[in-house]
């Protein structure tokens, strides 16, 4: 079985302790370097009319954002502790993972919040849910909901 | 003729900031209009030195502000400030969004939006990055707290230094009225991005106590009195330009920065770009367009005629950038008083949050150049925009309104 684990600043070592339990042989550790964030600064300095252009600014941001990436790849190579392969990428975090999820039969993933509801699964998770071509394993953040489960009326 | 020869040069000298191409730079193509204005009879000889004379002090008063800021820089102040706010935050990603929050609207009041934009935050993101929180909220909030608090001090934003020069504001008179209306753009500021960043502000982790050393003091001391002499000045009805000069000056002293460095920092094209574009915008106002803008501008001191003027100023912000539209509502916001002044920044500070590239054809811009690479995803940035920048538009104004009253 192929699993595939998509680390996220919330939920990354609840993935990486699930797919730990699955004892499966082939296993590959993705982690995204969102452009999101790169975007949003260079926005900002286009939105300074007629200051020179900082390009160092919007690399160094790029470069940072690499390495928080790399980080968290490193992070849960150790945490996980078995051979796995390590993908490091960089773009739109949601349409990354799912293609990344077509050569896999399984994706581990964890739910954006802890918070119980529709809204524990929020934007990239949302879509990377509803668009992931293979079987989904997703996980709680921080070790579980924040809340029992209500109860079921009688 | 002349008329259409001005609105020419504008859009000439809009269009280079814009497009940002080397072989036309902003400030070149912004000189060389205004040249030609004067050369073709659109302005006067006597006009134009006179607007350059008024806009003198307040360009010192910017190459000033980028200089302490640099001075800063230098002194490794933004690090060490980012650093201890990530210390401080203990692995939480709502108290580091606080610190964020307090740090932007410091640097922001203090040393201008620049500073906040180009030296705050990719700091913030490093730290953050570090400290293995989620970046998006921390960034997100420099960038917009660049614009909305940049309503507090006259230093605070370069369309404030040329209000309040034209409204004939005092530095104190100014961050009186406008503390209200701050406090409310910081406060929207604060709850839209909590909720819409709620899961990754959930985001903690332990970590280990870590001792991040000490901000430099140096730096931080003339700043203080930098600020103290602009209150002064004020009091005392000395021109801003004279603390500025001395807090630049003492931070040279302190920072040693070489020529070269010294020259990056005050940016000379920066300044050279609002000269001639303050001249071109003269020569546009004086010929028409100065009554097409008082008549659309609402210029009464009621609260729905102030509402009025800050909703017309930031689609013009939107339109333009802020600093034009500014210069080209100016002179009928003062003609309507100084709290139609202080309602139009309202509209230009924290309009250009609506587009997070300051202005439509920025943005337009940035789209057709990278309409085949990867452009990140709009629909966030445009959601934080459309959710903050009418709240701020209306309940900063109304405060607005309050203070005028009141005080």
């Amino acid at each position: 079985m192929r699993v595939l684990v998509w680390l996220t600043e919330a939920g990354w070592e609840a993935c990486v302790d699930a797919a730990r339990r699955l004892a499966a042989t082939d296993v590959t550790l993705i982690s995204v370097a969102s452009d999101e964030v790169v975007g949003a600064e260079r926005g900002a300095l286009a939105g300074l009319l007629g200051r020179h252009p900082r390009p160092h600014v919007e690399e160094r941001i790029e470069r940072l954002s690499a390495e928080a990436a790399e980080a968290l790849l490193e992070a849960a190579g150790g945490r996980f502790g078995r051979e796995a392969r390590r993908v490091l990428a960089r773009g739109r975090v949601e349409h990354l993972v799912t293609g990344a999820a077509r050569d896999a039969d399984l994706l581990v993933a964890a739910r954006s919040t802890r918070h119980m509801g529709p809204k524990s699964i929020r934007h990239p998770e949302r879509f990377v849910v509803d668009h992931a071509p293979c079987a989904l394993l997703l996980v709680w953040p921080g070790g579980g909901p924040d809340r029992e489960p209500p109860h079921k009326p009688h | 003729m002349s008329e259409a020869l001005a609105l020419l040069a504008l859009a000439a000298a809009l269009a280079a900031a814009v497009v940002r191409d080397r072989r036309a730079p902003e400030a070149v193509v912004a000189l060389g209009a205004a040249a030609v204005l004067l050369l073709a009879g659109a302005i006067s000889w006597h006009d134009a030195v006179a607007e350059a004379r008024a806009l003198g002090p307040t360009i010192a008063v910017l190459a000033a502000l980028l200089v302490l800021g640099d001075g800063c820089e230098r002194a490794g102040l933004f690090e060490a400030l980012a650093a201890r706010m990530a210390a401080r935050a203990q692995g939480s990603a709502t108290r580091m969004l606080g610190l964020v929050f307090a740090a932007a609207c410091a640097v922001t009041a203090v040393l201008g939006l620049d500073a906040t934009v180009v030296l705050l935050t990719p700091a913030v993101f490093a730290a953050v990055a570090r400290a293995r929180l989620p970046g998006r909220p921390h960034v997100y909030a420099c960038t917009h707290l660049a614009n909305s608090a940049s309503l507090l001090l006259p230093v605070s934003n370069l369309t404030n230094l040329l209000a309040v020069r034209a409204a004939g504001l005092s530095f104190t008179r100014f961050a009186v009225l406008m503390v209200l209306p701050w406090a409310v753009a910081v406060g929207v500021e604060w709850v839209a991005l909590r909720r819409m960043f709620a899961s990754e502000l959930a985001v903690g982790r332990e970590v280990p106590p870590d001792d991040p050393g000490g901000l430099p003091r140096a730096p931080l001391y003339v700043l203080a009195g930098t600020l103290a002499g602009f209150v002064l000045a004020g009091a005392l009805r000395i021109d801003a330009a004279w603390p500025a000069a001395a807090g630049a000056l003492a931070m040279l002293a302190v920072q040693r920065p070489s020529p070269r460095r010294f020259l990056s920092a005050i940016d000379l094209p920066l300044l050279g770009f609002v000269l001639g574009l303050g001249v071109i915008v003269k020569a546009v106002a004086d010929h028409g367009l100065g009554d097409v803008v008082a008549s659309v501008l609402p210029s009464g001191a009621g609260v729905l005629a102030l509402v009025g003027a800050a909703l017309v100023a930031a689609l013009a912000a939107n339109l333009l950038n802020n600093v034009p539209a500014l210069l080209v509502l100016l002179p009928a916001a003062v003609a309507a008083g100084p709290a139609t002044v202080l309602a139009v920044l309202i509209g230009v500070n924290a309009g250009p949050n609506l587009t997070y590239t300051g202005s439509l054809a920025t943005l337009l811009w940035r789209r057709v150049l990278r309409a085949h690479g990867a452009e990140p995803p709009l629909r966030e940035f445009l959601k934080l925009g459309a959710v903050t920048v009418p709240p701020i538009l209306i309940g900063a104004t109304v405060a607005l309104w309050l203070a005028v009253q009141v005080t």
